[in-house]
């Protein structure tokens, strides 16, 4: 059999031959440049070397689940360092290293698998982290959707630094980086089971680099957060709602790819909840807000950056709300679970 | 140039709300009351809220928002009938995305879903076709509910399957035609309205002459919108105009989308393949005369209730009253005991709370909270 028609058996997370051939040609071949190489049940990592860069250990996890595995702009693998990555990011972490636990379902084809790899491998490498340690496991057909990651990224905070979604107060500004909604749009798309067809890529982005020379220059800062699942509209309500604050965002200001409106439209879902990977969400006190605006328009994941609106008293805790170019305000209320394609 | 712009203008919303509120006031006062407007589509509901036009227009304005949402009027027997169909081994059940939380008696279909029944959401109904062709060895069920609106789609999409001679697709059909139900809620006696906002897409298949009997028979005027601000609005001002006028027309101000006589070839398919004039029973509305219609004779191998092992009885009890007290514009959906009380968007009672066009979920999203 070709290299090319090989697939995942039960028999590469069988412990044995297929397994260590597996590790070696895939995973190492793509991450190996660090402890991994070692072959130990463990990572191990200098601890001076973390002192030296703050003074808390910044940890997160999450799973990454997505059909299609791969998309505009992205795919699993990508979306598995990014995104935490991102999760580091915004707590103020520099990140340093990652784990990364495979779960597939037998059947997966080996050129696939060695491709998204590739792509995790390249997304660390060029977010300047290393994947430290890692886990395979192989499931019957039907046992799971082709293929689960898991990552665990470690960071450290600098000193001094502490962010928080319950830090917003009236007369903070709200700033995005970038499109609302790419991701989420962008999935939808290429699932095809819409029958519909369009230009839109994910976002998926590290945004460390964006966020850090922010955080480095101003004070400012209260909140920050990526938009991921449940979109904007999610991250910003939770942050109205921790702070007991209310958020009140421009609709005219907000950075909208006219696809992904489209998009919506013809579906009838609400744009702002929709997932992004790449999006910071970005809460500061109006002094300096003109200026992180500035340093997010310099930085190439932040072309589109805008203040999007800002905190307001906090008459009634949690409330988001757009201010329309009629002068009319709108409620958003989170959607309780799916949003759903509109009959007409 | 870039259409949904052009009518999202803000220059023309504000000379447009101007012109209304002159209008508007005169006529409440001589009537001693605000203006009573159906909104008969939900779409317009939606559309209210979600531009805030409810905040802008003056109070002498009052919205009833009409029966014009086909999730929220779909009957529990129907429900039932594609939960049971679902959860049928080697049926594959296929629907519009907002069916799906439409509470039954025994579940939704999420739930059928949850519990391992194969349930697909589609955009259109032409994507069953494909979802059949490609599925040879599954019976596919399309779920096929709406007003006149997605009528056509259904239609042309069984008659193409009975030309294609696939044998492994079926529709449910629970659609129901606009004008019965206009004409039963304009023949009940409880209901005091001023006038009518046109639904846009419905019109576009039925046209704007069918109306002619609520202006000449009911003494009413109807004006069919578009759905961006600027379309509804100019629909609310000649409507507005016309009360002031004390005329009564039926007029389209939707007129790049809706032709007098609808869409030829969409009613051609729709006699086709339906045989209208059936008397059903709609969740808050109860039974209307004529609304519903039945695959004709020559497709009943397509109708997917002889698929039904026995067919679930019409159960309009459990329907709470007060959803057809905020259908028929009795009462506001916040002025039912159970709003956001005991009926949510998570859970909801009633299937007004369901569908994002529907007036009670609509109020629950977007109303502003000195409603709350």
């Amino acid at each position: 059999m070709s290299r090319k028609e090989q697939t995942i058996t039960l028999a590469h997370g069988a412990g044995g031959g297929a397994m260590h051939t597996l590790i070696d040609e895939i995973f190492l071949t793509a991450f190996g440049d660090g402890p991994l190489l070692q072959k130990e049940d463990q990572a191990r990592l200098p601890l001076a070397d973390l002192l030296s860069r703050g003074d808390r250990l910044a940890l997160t996890t999450d799973s990454f689940v997505v059909s299609p595995l791969e998309f505009p702009g992205g795919d699993i693998g990508k979306l598995a360092v990014c995104g935490t990555l991102n999760d580091l990011a915004v707590g103020g972490a520099m990140p340093l290293y990652l784990t990364a636990a495979f779960i597939i379902e037998e059947g997966l084809p080996l050129v696939l698998l060695e491709r998204l790899v590739g792509s995790m491998a390249e997304a660390a490498r060029r977010a300047g982290v290393t994947i430290v340690t890692g886990d395979t496991k192989v499931v019957e057909r039907g046992m799971a959707d082709k293929l689960f990651i898991n990552t665990t990224g470690v960071g450290v905070i600098p000193a001094g630094l502490s962010l928080s979604i319950g830090s917003a107060r009236p007369g903070d500004k709200v700033l995005v980086n970038g499109h609302v909604g790419d991701h989420g749009a962008a999935v939808m798309l290429a699932r095809e089971d819409l029958g519909l067809v369009g230009e839109l890529a994910s976002d998926c982005a590290a945004l460390h680099g964006l966020i850090q020379p922010v955080l480095a220059r101003c004070s400012g800062v209260r909140c920050l957060r990526d938009a991921t699942r449940g979109g904007l509209g999610g991250v910003l309500s939770e942050m109205a709602g921790a702070s007991a604050v209310s958020i009140q965002l421009i609709e005219s200001e907000l950075p909208f790819r006219p696809q992904t409106l489209a998009l919506c439209e013809l579906l009838g879902l609400e744009p702002l909840f929709l997932a992004n990977e790449g999006m910071a969400a970005m809460v500061i006190c109006p002094e300096q807000a003109e200026q992180a605006l500035a340093l997010w328009r310099g930085h190439p994941l932040g072309r589109h950056a805008r203040i999007i609106g800002e905190v307001v008293s906090p008459s009634s805790p949690g409330r988001l709300s757009l201010l329309t170019p009629y002068g009319g305000e709108r409620l958003l209320e989170v959607p309780y679970g799916l949003q759903l394609p509109r009959i007409c | 140039m870039s259409l949904p712009h052009d009518f999202r203008d803000a220059g023309k919303v504000k000379a447009l709300l101007a012109a209304i509120t002159a209008a508007a006031g005169p006529v409440a006062a001589r009537l001693g009351r605000p203006l009573q407007i159906m909104e008969v589509c939900g779409g317009h509901t939606h559309a209210i809220f979600r531009f805030g036009l409810n905040q802008l227009l003056p109070s002498s304005i009052e919205f009833i928002h009409g029966p014009g949402c086909p999730v929220c009027v779909l009957p529990v027997a129907a429900v039932d009938q594609a939960v049971s169909l679902a959860r049928q081994p080697n049926v594959m059940l296929a629907s519009f995305g907002d069916p799906l939380r439409v509470p039954g008696t025994r579940g939704s279909l999420l739930q059928a879903k949850a519990d391992g029944a194969e349930v697909r959401v589609l955009y259109s109904p032409f994507d069953a076709l494909a979802l059949a062709r490609a599925n040879p060895h599954r019976q596919v069920v399309f779920f096929a509910i709406g007003f006149d609106t997605t009528m056509p789609g259904t239609a042309y999409s069984l008659l193409t399957a009975e030309r294609a001679g696939l044998t492994n697709l079926s529709f449910l059909c629970h659609h129901i035609r606009l004008m019965p139900t206009l004409t039963a809620l304009l023949a009940a006696d409880d209901i005091r309205l001023d006038g009518f906002v046109g639904p846009g897409h419905v019109s576009m298949v039925i046209g704007s002459r069918v109306y002619a009997p609520i202006a000449d028979q009911y003494r009413k005027p109807l004006v069919i919108a578009g759905f961006e601000p600027v379309d509804f609005l100019q629909a609310l001002y000649q409507l507005v105009l016309q009360l002031s006028e004390g005329r009564c027309a039926i007029e389209n101000a939707y007129a790049r989308v809706v032709a007098p006589d609808g869409n030829p070839s969409a009613l051609k398919v729709i006699d086709e393949a339906f045989e209208p004039g059936v008397d059903s029973h709609w969740r808050g509305l109860g039974l209307v005369p004529g609304s519903g219609v039945r695959v004709r004779e020559p497709y009943r191998h397509l109708d997917a209730a002889e698929l039904l092992i026995s067919t679930p009885q019409i159960k309009t009890a459990t329907e709470p009253a007060y959803c057809n007290a905020v259908l028929t514009g009795r009462i506001k959906p916040h002025q039912c005991p159970l709003f956001r009380r005991h009926c949510t968007p998570e859970h909801p009672v009633g299937a007004l709370m369901v569908s994002s066009e529907g007036a009670c979920a609509a109020y629950y999203q977007y109303r502003p909270e000195e409603l709350r």
